[in-house]
């Protein structure tokens, strides 16, 4: 159903942002998820971000492994490249991608079968090398597009559509890469927008490895009493730490927050987070503490949500690699070939 | 029993144990007898090992030029007590065994028809080092220094290469030609009454060729080919490639004004990480390859499918070793061939290129890259142990510097803006190969979402049946196009007319070339068929079918090439016959002369497997 094109009507009305498009330009195609789905709200938060980022969207590179969530890169920014790759193997292509031109953005799209199982090996490597990228998880416990398995991500005690419990521990992403030193580091929930708008957009504008686990229920299988995963649970059990705003560079600061309630993170590019802090204790800048903390609530059953963990002077890999400016895929013979005269003393050197 | 006599024409082995620091002071015996001008090949035969276990080097000197594996041993450098009983049997009757005479070993552990030459090396050592790491490296340095004149290797020579390897640490230049004279000294005390028959003679028969291994040459075709993403991991006998790379970029792709890399290199946590990586680089338009053996293929075999069905450049060097499984990880075979050339899921077809030594594997990973993103598609250098992690000599490499990199079929902002027709999997051509576009070429022109899965011509989802035939026929034509891009085979024609004909590929053309000579002696005369590349040319069948009886000379067990003869151009199987060598040592041409003539005067009427008794 993928190859049915919107019709591209635009309201006279609708909002244009610093490039002069409108949200629309920022939409792909008719999305084929089941209705309700989890995922369709964070494809349109996607969408949301990068029109209020004012991001060309051809400068984004999309990429995404198998599965429900892995589809979803063709219903949104339709002017922008996309890779539907192999399973749970994502991450190796954005890293190469990203190796090639370091001027892209890249928007890593996965789901917790594509990350936590057939995938961990490459989700672990590509977050603790520090790969320029925002790194979405769409988080629903189940296999949807095979109709409902448990996933790695799953609570133990969890149960299923067909009423079988799941027995095995699950894979916490979050904690997996505060400790593989991600340097961005936030969950979020499909239903809540205004929550993870700013989120996405805190991500794209960090350089470095940026991880953001939405939960996201999975409407056919995983949203009944007795899942975890469910839009129910989730809004029970919702523990949001902080209350995000995104500020631009150049946007003018409007307003200021008492101190002890707000922290405001400035990132590479000159823009700002603005953290409303709804638990005093609760410090992002604190990799230790941010562990602590989310582990301690998820022992109480519930799901920790907001910027979990920033740095913001974070490093990635071209600058690990040392990595020259231009694009790497932008390099010519003249700058990379050493050329024949040189040739000739590596033949003499070989006598 | 008489003893041999040869002058540069001869074998010498050292057996080792792995890690004694032999290999530099190996090295340097051979490369002195290059600098006399006199052709060597040595073989290093390496156990999977770091630290005790036997190693052995073998050195062929042979003035004429055959740089094939001869053999036999002629004299054997004995330092290895594990070995001692298996490497005295290897030597030729009439050979020489040269031996640390240290400890007294009964006359059983000896031969009749063998020469020995004892020399105390441990007890020179201990009487003239305190140091124990000293007392053990030297022992190398100082037999060296023995041979040198037991062989008359010149003295001056091996002091050259003594300052050359040491240019960068000079305290150790002094001791180490201390110790090659120690050496030298002892033998011309010892030795010098009753010389041995065999000999280096300066001669004039290396000219400009150059002595390198073929990973070293391979990595330095990368460099100048352009790649400039490496992603890797670590398996023998393919690590030094990558290494190398690392080694040639930190030299010659650095900015200069700032200091910055051309080049990005990523040891990935396995193979499918590394193909993955290399898979997304060439999809964003960065030249890019990986380097691996058998089993890492194994392991990329999905991705390869991939890039094969989306149509992205990516190149696969792999350095082949005996398999199946870890296998035999330190010797060599030619036995990935199917694994390679039908790699993945579903019906793929990939282009493969056999080098035969170091020139070749510069040659072919230069042309690898400008293949790839021509055909956009996989493209495999297939190379091996033997020629990898041995220095061959070979000749020199050569750049054209208005040689320029072929990037393929790249549409241009420029293009797009000006209204051209973009279909990222349309035949437009009529090749097969279709153009693409580098992700954020334009702000509304050109994007596409790059699938596994089946799509139209202008790259939008599909499951439609004709959508799928077109792609999967474009596929073939494509392949098509691909062989009159690759390596063509070059033909050898024999003395005489001869109904008989031999095809061989890689690293088998040193022994090949022998082989035929041999042959040709013995009045048995055949055009032989070197085969650089899969998709097999038109000339290949040709050949075959302008001979009676073909033979097909491989290193691996099944006849990989052989199947992929009969498979692709649908060959009666009784034309081919398979000569076959894979106990992990390098084919000889002794062993293929052996089964060529038997079997040719046999005249089969069906094929048999030409055997050959291991030579």
């Amino acid at each position: 159903m993928t190859y049915i094109t919107k019709p591209k009507l635009h309201h006279p009305s609708l909002a244009c942002n610093a490039l002069g498009f409108t949200r629309r330009d920022y939409e792909g195609k008719i999305s084929t998820l089941c209705a309700g789905c989890g995922h369709d709200s964070i494809s349109a938060s996607i969408i949301r971000a990068c029109w209020e980022l004012a991001i060309e969207p051809h400068r984004v590179a999309k990429l995404s492994g198998i599965g429900c969530s892995s589809k979803t890169p063709d219903y949104f920014l339709g002017q922008s490249h996309g890779f539907n790759t192999v399973h749970g193997r994502m991450p190796s292509v954005l890293t190469g991608a990203a190796l090639a031109n370091r001027d892209l953005i890249y928007l890593g799209v996965s789901g917790d079968g594509d990350s936590a199982s057939i995938g961990m090996g490459q989700f672990v490597h590509a977050i603790r090398r520090g790969v320029n990228m925002t790194y979405i998880v769409e988080n629903n416990g189940v296999y949807g597009l095979t109709k409902g398995q448990f996933s790695a991500t799953a609570d133990a005690g969890s149960v299923s559509k067909k009423g079988v419990a799941n027995s095995d521990a699950p894979i916490d992403l979050v904690g997996l890469a505060l400790q593989l030193g991600a340097s961005y580091v936030a969950r979020g929930f499909s239903g809540d927008k205004q929550q993870l708008v700013p989120l996405i957009k805190g991500a794209i504008a960090h350089r470095g490895a940026a991880l953001i686990d939405v939960i996201s229920p999975c409407v056919a299988f995983n949203n009944h009493a007795g899942s975890t995963k469910s839009y129910e649970y989730v809004r029970e059990h919702n523990d949001a730490v902080n209350r995000l705003d995104f500020i631009a560079p150049r946007t003018e600061i409007v307003a200021d927050y008492a101190p002890g309630e707000t922290i405001e993170i400035e990132q590479h590019d000159g823009s700002r987070l603005r953290l409303h802090k709804l638990d005093a204790a609760y410090d992002p800048s604190d990799r230790i503490a941010a562990m602590n903390y989310v582990h301690a609530h998820q022992a109480k059953g519930e799901v920790v949500t907001g910027l979990l963990y920033v740095d913001e002077t974070a490093q990635d890999l071209h600058a690990h690699l040392g990595t020259v400016a231009a694009p790497l895929n932008s390099l010519d013979a003249a700058a990379l070939c050493p050329g024949a005269a040189t040739l000739d003393k590596i033949n003499a050197a070989l006598r | 029993m008489k003893s041999i006599t040869a002058t540069n024409d001869f074998v010498v082995k050292f057996a080792n144990v792995n890690g004694s620091g032999s290999a530099s002071a190996n090295e340097m015996f051979a490369k002195s007898i290059l600098r006399m001008g006199v052709p060597v090949s040595p073989r290093n035969i390496f156990p999977s090992n770091i630290q005790g276990l036997p190693t052995w080097y073998e050195v062929r000197v042979n003035e004429r030029g055959w740089l094939g594996r001869r053999g036999g041993v002629d004299l054997m450098v004995a330092m290895n007590p594990q070995t001692w009983d298996a490497d005295i049997a290897e030597i030729e009757p009439g050979g020489y065994l040269f031996y640390d005479s240290t400890r007294p070993l009964p006359k059983s552990k000896f031969r009749d028809e063998v020469r020995t030459l004892g020399m105390p090396i441990t007890d020179i050592c201990n009487a003239t080092y305190d140091d124990p790491r000293q007392r053990q490296l030297f022992k190398n340095i100082i037999y060296v220094g023995a041979l040198s004149v037991l062989l008359g290797i010149e003295a001056d020579v091996i002091e050259t290469l003594i300052g050359e390897q040491y240019r960068s640490k000079p305290k150790l230049y002094e001791p180490n030609v201390k110790a090659l004279h120690i050496g030298r000294d002892y033998a011309q005390r010892n030795f010098s009454a009753e010389p041995i028959g065999l000999a280096v003679r300066r001669a004039d028969a290396v000219g400009d060729r150059i002595f390198v291994d073929g990973n070293d040459a391979a990595a330095l075709g990368c460099v100048y080919g352009g790649a400039t993403v490496c992603a890797w991991y670590p398996i023998t006998p393919s690590s030094s490639l990558a290494e190398a790379f690392q080694k040639y970029c930190a030299k010659y792709r650095i900015d200069p004004d700032t200091g910055a890399h051309r080049y990005a290199i990523v040891q990935a946590e396995d193979e499918i990480a590394s193909i993955g990586m290399v898979t997304g680089a060439g999809w964003n338009g960065a030249r890019a390859f990986t380097t691996t053996s058998g089993p890492g293929v194994s392991l990329m075999t999905e991705f390869i499918g991939l890039a094969y069905f989306a149509e992205i450049p990516v190149t696969i060097i792999d350095v082949q070793r005996g398999g199946p499984s870890t296998g035999m990880p330190t010797r060599t075979q030619q036995a990935d061939l199917i694994s390679c050339a039908y790699a993945s899921h579903g019906d793929t077809k990939h282009v493969l290129l056999f080098p035969q030594d170091p020139l070749e594997c510069f040659e072919f990973a230069v042309q690898a890259l400008d293949l790839a993103d021509r055909l956009q598609t996989p493209v495999f250098v297939m190379t091996d142990l033997d020629i990898g992690m041995n220095q061959r000599l070979c000749a020199p490499f050569a750049w054209d510097d208005a040689r320029t990199y072929d990037r393929g079929k790249v549409m241009t902002a420029a293009e797009l803006e000006a209204g051209k027709d973009f279909g990222r999997y349309k035949d437009v051509d009529g090749d097969g190969i279709p153009w693409r576009t580098y992700p954020g070429t334009h702000a509304d022109k050109g994007a596409y979402f790059t699938r596994g899965t089946s799509r139209d011509p202008y790259a939008r989802y599909s499951e439609r049946g004709p959508d799928y035939l077109y792609n999967m026929e474009r596929l073939l034509k494509k392949f098509e196009t691909a062989k009159t891009l690759v390596p063509q085979p070059l033909p050898h024609k024999a003395a005489q007319p001869t109904k008989l004909g031999v095809i061989h590929f890689g690293s088998t053309a040193p022994a090949m070339e022998e082989a035929i000579d041999m042959l040709e002696c013995d009045g048995v005369h055949l055009d032989t068929l070197r085969v650089r590349a899969f998709p097999f040319a038109d000339a290949v069948a040709e050949f075959i079918a302008a001979h009676e009886r073909v033979f097909v000379v491989e290193q691996n067990r099944d006849a990989q090439l052989r199947s992929m003869l009969v498979n692709e151009f649908g060959i009666d199987p009784a034309r081919l016959v398979p000569v076959l060598h894979y106990d992990g040592t390098p084919i000889t041409a002794r062993f293929i002369a052996g089964a060529i003539a038997r079997h040719a005067r046999g005249a089969h009427a069906t094929p048999q497997p030409a055997q050959a008794a291991n030579a």
